[in-house]
């Protein structure tokens, strides 16, 4: 207890990153759960089903079997680099989350007030660009060090993509910049108060709205994922940069590109949907009981599945999710956690849609080419984003106002 | 020992380290691993100085654009092994004496100068520059030698271009 009370902040922020890093890994891991039962539902099929009841235990069991899996390293392979690599790539994806705000609520942590964020720089914005540039390397290192054809050709097409699209995903984000006046993330998600007309919320995707298409179009590429997922092309490829690793290494990359993805989830969030912020006026004040009733319902549901569809131990399974799902939900109604909730549940749901449309993109699209890839980085997305930029600061000048 | 003091070593430290793992490196990828390195400890110290602003574009400049450049090209042309050639007369007899004199020379002026005595503990608060008044510094007060220096990088890479694309 001397030690919190003579080092309150680091306390605090230790607990903070401990809870965080719960969080996300448990996220990360459903995540792939999520993405392959959305696409195996629309692709007509049921996806995991046999680990759990809804497949709901299949995390855990890959989980486990990459831990125990052999774990080659190649002997050809350049070892201090190869080894580097999937760490430098895991830690930097995970280290940008440090930077989200997920509310506004302002909690207490033994006695110490503070907000429901790890970091919160002036710069917030420079810095996650900072670390997010830097990951490039963990794709680039892992193909060289492996020291095989295809897993080079992979990482050298993925830092030209990196390279390619990172100018543009920058430059679509200058608009919300110019238009929020400020490089803090709390700051540029309370700019986003307010309605247009008394009904839209004040949303800069509103104003953005090229620059919000640029973005996300930029930051697919930036992930690596389909349509742009040349550095790992399986039809070409093998598997591209990570072709060589396996066990708790491949995992790893696995890892990254699913935190990569909330990230970058996140930060549209930020930039372009409100961050935590309710798309209904404050005086509907009904609206408090929405994360309850919603995970109350959720409840309901998965009650009447198990109830109706489940046997045998998935029935038991089954309910042992209810029950969470209930026991959440009665948890949200207490006054206390109704209020810190609230920014949390907003901004985790636009999260949430924008990665089911991530995977949409996935269950929906083809590859691109790898010229084509190039081309409209360079000559559509760069020139779009840079005349949305400009038309951006001339309104912005003409009308002598923000937003 | 404050925890600001203690950082300024560990990444001084880890600088200095860098630099000498990028000169003793072989294999040309382990050398520009180690220029980030020192890119990024440059960035921390900047930091503790409370440069945010010079911090984060140090790293997204050098350490996240100009090497992973190098980095693409060490990998495109799968350059091998640097290979050691005897050193030659003129380093060894006038290098080593005269790099010598030149650390000391320094380390001489550093303990001499006023700042010495205050380094790295007393310096942030005093010095933190907001990202506003760096950009009203660099767009208002000294616009002309920015965008002089954007155009002459302008040119380098029109020239760079020029000679890279001679027809033979």
């Amino acid at each position: 207890m001397d030690f919190i009370a003579r080092h309150p902040v680091l306390v605090v922020s230790l607990v903070k990153i401990a809870v965080l890093m719960f969080v996300v890994m448990t996220a990360l891991a459903y995540l792939s759960w999520f993405e392959r039962k959305v696409i195996a539902h629309m692709q007509s099929r049921w996806g995991p089903y046999y680990v759990g009841a809804h497949g709901l235990l299949q995390p855990l069991a890959d989980g486990i079997k990459f831990l125990f899996k052999e774990d080659v390293i190649p002997p050809a392979s350049d070892r201090l680099v190869y080894v580097l690599a999937p760490f430098l790539a895991l830690s930097l994806a995970l280290t940008t989350l440090a930077l989200i705000p997920f509310g506004p609520a302002t909690i207490s942590i033994f006695g110490q007030p503070t907000q429901l964020v790890v970091a919160n720089l002036d710069i917030s914005l420079l810095f996650l660009f900072a670390i997010t540039s830097m990951g490039v390397y963990g794709v680039a290192l892992a193909g060289w060090s492996s020291n095989s054809k295809y897993p080079l050709l992979g990482s050298l097409r993925s830092s030209a993509q990196m390279i390619s699209y990172e100018v543009s995903l920058t430059l679509s984000v200058v608009g919300v910049l110019l238009l929020a006046g400020t490089l803090n993330f709390n700051e540029i998600i309370q700019g986003q108060r307010g309605y247009y007309w008394h009904s839209l919320p004040r949303w800069n995707v509103v104003p953005q709205i090229v620059g919000f298409l640029c973005y996300f179009t930029a930051a697919i590429a930036e992930t690596n994922r389909v349509p742009f997922d040349l550095p790992e092309a399986e039809t070409e490829l093998v598997a591209g940069f990570h072709t060589e690793y396996s066990s708790f290494k491949f995992a790893m990359f696995f890892m990254a590109e699913y935190a990569n993805m909330i990230t970058v989830s996140c930060l549209a969030t930020i930039l372009f949907l409100g961050g935590w912020l309710s798309p209904f006026p404050d005086r509907w004040t009904l609206l408090q009981y929405l994360p309850a009733a919603a995970l109350m319902g959720l409840g309901a549901y998965l009650g009447y599945d198990t109830a109706v569809h489940m046997r045998g131990i998935a029935r038991m399974q089954l309910a042992v999710v209810t029950a969470l799902a209930l026991g959440l939900g009665l948890f949200c109604l207490q006054s206390a956690v109704m209020a810190v909730i609230q920014g949390p549940f907003w901004f985790l749901l636009k999260v949430g849609l924008l990665l089911f449309f991530y995977v949409w993109t996935r269950a929906t699209l083809p590859r691109f080419r790898y010229d084509q890839l190039m081309s409209f980085g360079w000559k559509l997305l760069l020139p779009v984003s840079l005349v949305n930029l400009l038309v951006t600061s001339l309104l912005i000048l003409l009308l002598g106002k923000r937003g | 020992m404050t925890l600001s003091v203690f950082l300024f070593f560990a990444f001084a430290a880890v600088a200095v380290l860098g630099a000498l793992l990028l000169i003793v490196a072989r294999e040309p990828i382990h050398s520009a691993l180690s220029l980030i390195l020192v890119m990024i400890s440059l960035a921390v110290l900047y930091l503790l100085l409370g440069a945010e602003f010079i911090a984060a574009v140090q790293i997204i400049v050098y350490a996240g654009a100009i090497m992973v450049l190098f980095v693409f090209v060490i990998m495109l042309l799968n350059a091998g092994e640097e290979e050691r050639t005897d050193w030659s007369k003129l380093a060894k007899y006038a290098g080593v004496p005269l790099g010598l004199i030149l650390v000391l020379a320094l380390a001489y002026w550093m303990a001499r100068s006023t700042i010495a005595g205050s380094a790295g503990a007393a310096a942030p608060a005093s010095a933190a520059v907001s990202t506003r008044e760096l950009s009203e510094q660099l767009f208002r007060t000294y616009l002309l030698p920015f965008e002089a220096t954007s155009i002459l990088i302008l040119i380098a890479i029109l020239g760079a271009l020029v000679l890279a694309k001679r027809e033979e």
